[in-house]
């Protein structure tokens, strides 16, 4: 019992410090009331949640699951091909392939948003060398558009769709696609029937990793969207930030919280599902 | 939470000056009772790249004090962290005036004793009349300025004089303007070009105000609150919105950028100085203050930062060279105060985060 405790302390610590603590103050703010200059009041009050159902936060949240939804599914399009030609690659090429996979990472996402208005701005690189080969007359609208915010998107959280389907495919054991086509289904159907449904764990990651954060962005609507339109984390950001309104800023956020926590739920449910069908079928 | 140790350097340095303060009152017995010499330590909080490179380390070496600065991004950052320590952890923070007065109505900043600034004097006098502090009681300022038109002149076919220049564009300007993105200037164009206040809090003028920008936005090609003036020089921006300092950025590397303050009138924005009522050094805050205010000190700011300051003695030090290229650091403090100074909007925020929302969400 001693050792369990020792073994799972540290990460218990972390959760009650990290998450238990600052959902709990969320929570304990939501039904507080806005202080004029900062802060807030200890007067409880629900009006904050009332505010909340509005059709303009109602559209906001809208234009944000599309954006998060086209953003993950350009990414499982992107990344999937990209997982499983890395995972056929010979082991000894599969390491530095992997490394270049997350090398962006070690730069930071604001100063990489930046060159993408290096290169999308309507005096960028890629305008100018697309009027350069004489392809377009007119410069193209390519960035402060839904398009820029998505391609924003999509390019910062590539590898996190990456990565968990690499792991899913090169724990596929060759035999298995091996004894399909043996038994005589086709390159198409030993993937669709064999190797997608027992990639399907790290394609669920894989997507939650990509939509959850995409959902909750902010810097990418503001810096590649030009700041018009939002998307709930520009106005989360906004009201902590310009209208010191804390309270209602946590109850944004919790509905955020509460969206992604079904969907996680649903994740598992499925997974789990999946998991059961495979045991009895 | 501070710890306000004396450093080495610092130390010799206090005891130097102390030795030498004592042969100064001997031999002179001089004016005024001696005021308390300023020692040990101070931590600021100021933007980042908004002290000129020696200010600290000369003032340090004047005074013995050491100076601890830390940078924050925006004033938003700043109130967070005093939120955070309930006002305490600095001793002086530079904050915008409306923020000022935010920090004044949470009772966390000192009311200032004026004696203790022997240079309060060098002070502009119009700047004791700026609505959120007037006779700066709890703020002094550090820079000030206005808000206008920046664009370039030899692209644009025309001379822009108003703010529907920018809100209701010719056809050559198509996606080619773009307009501050936080709130305050967000809003700035279309309640000057209705006639309304700059701090305006009358919901039916901010909804007018709303649907004016919001037709606007389909000829913006972004809200930009920081590359601005970079787009002026590339070319992909004609007109944008600008504080009249950051226009100076992009005259700098363009001299066909001019700025012009629309005739229906503007802001008045301040960056002020504020001691914390919290602060367990205030005579050398007192000190650093006034060090500042000093027009020889004042004039490196606005080399660095091609802000106006509010101090006309440091205007004129300012280099021919520099005045003749950047026309709107002449902007004298009367003409400066025809524009509105900036309040904190109270209880009236929550009411303009909403309308700035359904601006950036509307199409």
């Amino acid at each position: 019992m001693r050792r369990r405790l020792l073994l799972l302390g540290p990460a218990l610590g972390w959760w009650a410090v990290f998450l238990v603590i600052p959902v709990s103050l969320v929570i304990a703010y939501s039904v507080f009331e806005r202080g004029t200059y900062g802060g807030v009041v200890p007067t409880l009050t629900l009006d904050n949640f009332a505010r909340a159902v509005d059709p303009l936060y109602l559209r906001v949240l809208l234009f944000s699951l599309r954006v998060a939804v086209l953003a993950t599914v350009i990414a499982l399009l992107i990344g999937y091909p990209a997982a499983y030609f890395i995972a056929t690659l010979p082991r000894r090429w599969r390491t530095p392939v992997l490394v270049l996979v997350i090398l962006p990472f070690w730069t930071s996402l604001l100063i990489r948003t930046y060159a993408w208005i290096v290169l999308l701005n309507r005096e960028g690189l890629i305008n100018r060398g697309l009027e350069a080969l004489g392809l377009v007359g007119e410069p193209l609208p390519l960035l402060y558009n839904e398009f820029a915010i998505v391609l924003g998107l999509v390019y910062g959280y590539l590898p996190l769709m990456i990565l968990p389907i690499y792991s899913s495919i090169e724990r596929l054991h060759p035999e298995l696609r091996e004894a399909s086509s043996d038994l005589g289904a086709t390159p198409l159907r030993t993937f669709v029937r064999v190797t997608l449904p027992l990639t399907l764990p790290g394609i669920a990651a894989g997507c939650i990793f990509v939509f959850v954060p995409s959902l909750g962005s902010f810097i990418v609507p503001d810096l590649l969207g030009g700041g018009l339109a939002i998307m709930v984390g520009n106005l989360i950001q906004a009201q902590f930030l310009k209208a010191r309104d804390w309270p209602f800023g946590a109850v944004l956020a919790l509905i955020l919280i509460a969206l992604m926590g079904l969907l996680l739920f649903l994740q598992a449910w499925l997974l789990e599902r999946d998991r059961r069908q495979a045991i009895d079928g | 939470m501070n710890g306000r140790n004396i450093g080495g350097a610092g130390r010799r340095a206090a005891v130097l000056l102390g030795a030498l303060a004592l042969v100064v009152g001997a031999c002179g017995a001089s004016a005024s009772p001696t005021p308390e010499k300023p020692s040990g330590k101070i931590v600021v909080s100021n933007w980042d790249l908004y002290f000129p490179e020696t200010l600290i380390s000369d003032f340090t070496k004047e005074t013995g004090v050491e100076v601890e600065w830390v940078k924050h991004t925006t004033n938003e950052d700043i109130m967070g962290k005093l939120d955070a320590s309930n006002g305490s952890g600095f001793d002086i923070v530079f904050v915008s005036a409306q923020f000022a007065e935010a920090l004044n109505n949470r009772g966390w900043a000192e009311r200032l004793d004026r004696t203790k600034l022997a240079n309060i004097g060098k002070l502009d006098p119009q700047a004791d009349k700026l609505g959120y502090d007037p006779g700066n009681t709890f703020s002094i300022p550090y820079t000030w300025g206005t808000t206008g038109l920046c664009y370039r002149s030899d692209l644009v076919s025309f001379t822009p004089d108003s703010w529907n220049d920018l809100l209701d564009p010719p056809a050559e300007l198509d996606k080619k303007i773009t307009a501050l993105a936080t709130d305050r200037w967000l809003l700035l164009p279309a309640l000057k070009a209705l006639g309304y206040s700059a701090n305006e809090t009358d919901e039916a003028k901010l909804n007018e105000a709303k649907d004016l920008l919001i037709s606007a936005k389909q000829r913006l090609l972004a809200y930009d609150d920081t590359t601005f003036y970079s787009k002026l020089v590339s070319g992909e921006a004609l007109l944008v919105e600008a504080w009249d300092g950051w226009c100076n950025y992009g005259i700098a590397e363009n001299p066909d950028i001019k700025f012009v303050v629309p005739s229906e009138g503007s802001d008045l924005w301040s960056d002020t100085m504020v001691i914390l009522k919290s602060s367990t050094n205030k005579t050398a805050a007192y000190a650093f203050i006034d060090y500042i205010l000093r027009p020889a000190v004042a004039k490196t700011v606005v080399d660095l930062t091609l802000y106006k300051v509010p101090n006309p003695e440091a205007m004129a030090l300012v280099d021919a060279e520099t005045l003749a290229a950047f026309p709107n650091l002449a902007m004298t403090g009367e003409e400066l105060l025809k524009g509105e100074p900036l309040r904190d909007l109270g209880d009236a925020a929550p009411l303009w985060a909403r309308i700035v929302a359904e601006i950036t969400a509307g199409q």
